[in-house]
């Protein structure tokens, strides 16, 4: 008998004046208890719309049905049947425009917790070494992935398990792309994403660190010296976006990457770390995506005041609701429909104040989304000593640039295929490196669509 | 053979500053002058950006002043350990095409990555006066290799107990004088010596070229860390770098953003002599 509750089953939080001065996972997960109750609530819908809505087309019925079975390894056993990252997924994926925001039970009240669940299944699999990763014989092919990124790491991992041998090469010294640069501790523990990148060294996939492609080697020296018969460019999208207003190189103006980096990835949130992070008072942060609101939880956690300073309305926000939600519970403020129009330094050329002009919004404009419009002479001042600037970010040029014969759009993305087909023969590539910044569950997408064309690509040859 | 980054080399120019060779044999196959790397001594450090001194076979040799937190842990590893983390090479290499007499200018630690600099004009040929400016004598460092990769080597010291007597920019401005003809002058060292070189060099209308060396993180173009204003526009000295037309470089900001940091470093700094002195004690 399906639990016919109109709420999801709360899942136990630190509590928000503890969390805004720690870097512990914010989330607690569900206890078994609660995992049954929530995956009572899944109807098992013989045509479920939950599974259209996800990018990779997990069974979302089938291991809900085994929670409810109380078979965690079969559960686990669908899950990874079309997640290679479930952990990860169920923690950062923006379940309320995918699977949730399908989900029948939503009509009427809120939908079930299907991100919820994926992470309590694959906790629970991280937690009992749990692998269900059949790896066929070496075929004696080998392929280069750039990347260790949600892309690479997915593309990485359908390989091995086809048999190919597969070396990921890494620019930092730690894999893991933006889920280790990027993403926060409090949000996703680097201890999940090392377990999972683990996993795939496990099915013998060979990451070298260090490694920046385009630099160190070309694409064209991996295939014509050192015998990969097939790349994928998993590169993700690094390359910062600044506002191009006066004042932006000012001390005290980071972009979201920096300010990211330095804390999740060279640890500076730690005491006594060789890193340092920028100390501020009061600090604006520029966009309102997911980023943003990663960047802003941590100035808040530095002890800062921070303000989130958005062009559009609420509604329009991209980061996910619960990102935004828990940002709030943590005394982020939120100055919407006001945009940054210059920031002022002092005479030793650090950030002093910020020049803002408040919006409106007008006709919808080709995003669909309501085009934000200055109100004349409603400009004003914001007291700050640091900017971070989280409204986007490119493709990196570095493989571009060095591999002749691929070709890029005027927005520096690699022209794909559907299929991640490049311009250039055994060259493929998918995520933020041909679709511009986007999320981790779609570059996972791109990743496994790849694998599948480089295996049909190179069983052929 | 070697291992990966082990340090196969080590010695001490002066007390403050060393000189490694790191066994990175990819590294060392592509890089050219004026490239970089960026090192972790240690894991848990700081990732350091340190352009290239030489290559020689396998290994990659770089040249470090004990002036931070950072770089007295890395001269606490001794020959023959391994670094933690070795990535290279990065930025575009310099320029050193389209020219037939140049000076090349070095201040202070600015002398080993001058140096790489003047060898590759040198051995193309080009006529390279070398101008390397220390504070004092027994701080000059290799002089015998700049000797070597020069036409002429001009050794300056600012209290004048070595060579010439006062900064770069008055013996570049004394050879200017005497009717010495460079069709491009490179400048590589502290940030007011650059600036002062490119006033003097803009006054004289000769091209310049300086090396930045801004604050950094990853080195590939992620984090914008290192952007330096070039005629107005944004550059990243990572990836569009290091080196820039001088005379349209903002100096003055770029002096500013270098002292992002400075309390926390001079925070580090003395703790870290604190760790030293405890532990010479104890």
């Amino acid at each position: 008998m399906a639990n016919m509750s109109l709420e999801k089953t709360k899942m136990n939080e630190q509590a928000p004046e503890v969390r805004n001065k720690n870097y512990s996972e914010v989330a607690l997960g569900y206890t078994h208890e609660q995992a049954l109750n929530e995956a009572s609530r899944c109807l098992n819908c013989k045509n479920p719309a939950c599974v259209k809505g996800c990018p990779v087309n997990v069974p979302i019925p089938q291991f809900i049905k085994k929670i409810q079975e109380g078979d965690m390894q079969g559960a686990y056993e669908e899950l990874s049947s079309a997640n290679a990252l479930p952990a990860i997924c169920g923690r950062v994926c923006p379940q309320e425009n995918q699977c949730e925001g399908k989900c029948v039970r939503g009509i009427k009240g809120e939908p079930v917790g299907i991100g919820r669940l994926e992470r309590f299944v694959a906790d629970w699999a991280l937690e009992n070494d749990v692998s269900t990763a059949k790896v066929a014989p070496p075929n004696g092919k080998k392929v280069a992935v750039i990347g260790s990124g949600p892309a690479g790491l997915t593309c990485a991992g359908e390989l091995a398990k086809k048999g190919y041998s597969v070396t990921i090469f890494e620019a930092f010294h730690v894999a893991g792309g933006v889920l280790s640069y990027g993403i926060p501790e409090f949000r996703l523990p680097k201890a999940i994403v090392q377990k999972e990148v683990d996993n795939l060294r496990k099915l013998g996939v060979d990451i070298e660190l260090n490694m920046v492609i385009g630099k160190i080697l070309s694409i064209d020296e991996l295939m014509d010296e050192m015998g990969y018969q097939a790349v994928f460019i998993g590169t993700g999208a690094g390359l910062p976006n600044f506002m191009k207003i006066p004042g932006e190189s000012l001390v005290g103006v980071f972009s979201a990457n920096e300010y990211l980096t330095r804390i999740n990835l060279m640890k500076a949130y730690r005491e006594n770390n060789p890193t340092p992070v920028f100390e501020s008072k009061k600090v604006a942060v520029l966009g309102g995506g997911n980023v943003a609101m990663d960047a802003a939880r941590c100035a808040k956690r530095q002890g800062a005041d921070v303000h989130i300073v958005y062009r559009r309305g609420e509604a329009e926000l991209p980061a996910r609701a619960e990102e935004v939600h828990h940002a709030k519970e943590e005394g982020i403020i939120f100055d919407l429909l006001c945009n940054p129009v210059a920031i002022e330094g002092d005479d030793k050329g650090r950030v002093k104040s910020m020049k803002v002009i408040r919006m409106e919004l007008g006709e919808p404009d080709a995003s669909g989304r309501r085009r934000p419009v200055p109100i004349e002479g409603s400009e004003f001042e914001m007291d700050v000593d640091t900017v971070i600037v989280a409204i986007g970010t490119s493709p990196n040029p570095l493989i571009r640039s060095t591999t002749p014969g691929l070709d890029t759009n005027n927005r520096g993305c690699i022209t794909t295929g559907e299929d991640g087909t490049t311009s250039r023969e055994g060259v493929f590539a998918g995520g933020d490196a041909s679709t511009g910044a986007a999320t981790v569950i779609l570059a996972m997408g791109a990743g496994k669509t790849a694998a599948k064309s480089i295996d049909e690509y190179l069983q052929k040859k | 053979m070697p291992s990966k980054y082990q340090i196969v080399k080590k010695d001490e120019l002066t007390p403050d500053i060393s000189r490694i060779s790191v066994y990175a044999p990819l590294i060392a196959k592509k890089a050219k002058a004026g490239q970089f790397i960026i090192l972790r001594a240690t894991q848990d450090g700081e990732r350091i950006p340190l352009t290239i001194s030489s290559c020689d076979g396998d290994d990659v040799t770089v040249i470090y002043q004990k002036v931070g937190d950072s770089t007295m842990t890395l001269d606490e590893i001794p020959e023959g350990d391994c670094l933690a983390d070795f990535v290279g090479p990065l930025g575009v290499p310099t320029d050193i095409d389209g020219c037939s007499k140049v000076a090349v200018i070095g201040g202070g630690l600015g002398c080993a990555i001058a140096l790489p600099v003047a060898k590759a004009l040198h051995d193309k040929g080009v006529h390279v006066d070398l101008i390397g400016g220390f504070r004092t004598k027994s701080i000059v460092i290799l002089e015998e290799e700049m000797r070597d990769a020069s036409d002429e080597l001009y050794i300056c010291t600012d209290d004048g107990s070595y060579g010439f007597s006062g900064f770069v920019t008055g013996k570049l401005q004394e050879l200017i004088d005497g009717g010495e003809k460079y069709d491009r002058v490179y400048a590589i060292g502290p940030l007011p010596m650059m600036k002062f070189v490119c006033k003097l060099t803009k006054t004289a209308d000769i091209p310049t070229i300086v090396s930045m060396n801004p604050i950094m993180i990853d080195g590939t173009g992620m984090c914008g860390c290192c952007r330096v204003t070039v005629d107005g526009q944004v550059k990243f000295a990572c990836v569009d770098g290091p080196d820039f037309d001088g005379h349209k470089v903002d100096f003055d900001e770029t002096i500013a953003r270098a002292s992002t940091y400075r309390e926390f470093e001079t925070r580090r700094r003395e703790e870290h002599k604190c760790r030293l002195e405890g532990m010479s004690n104890g």
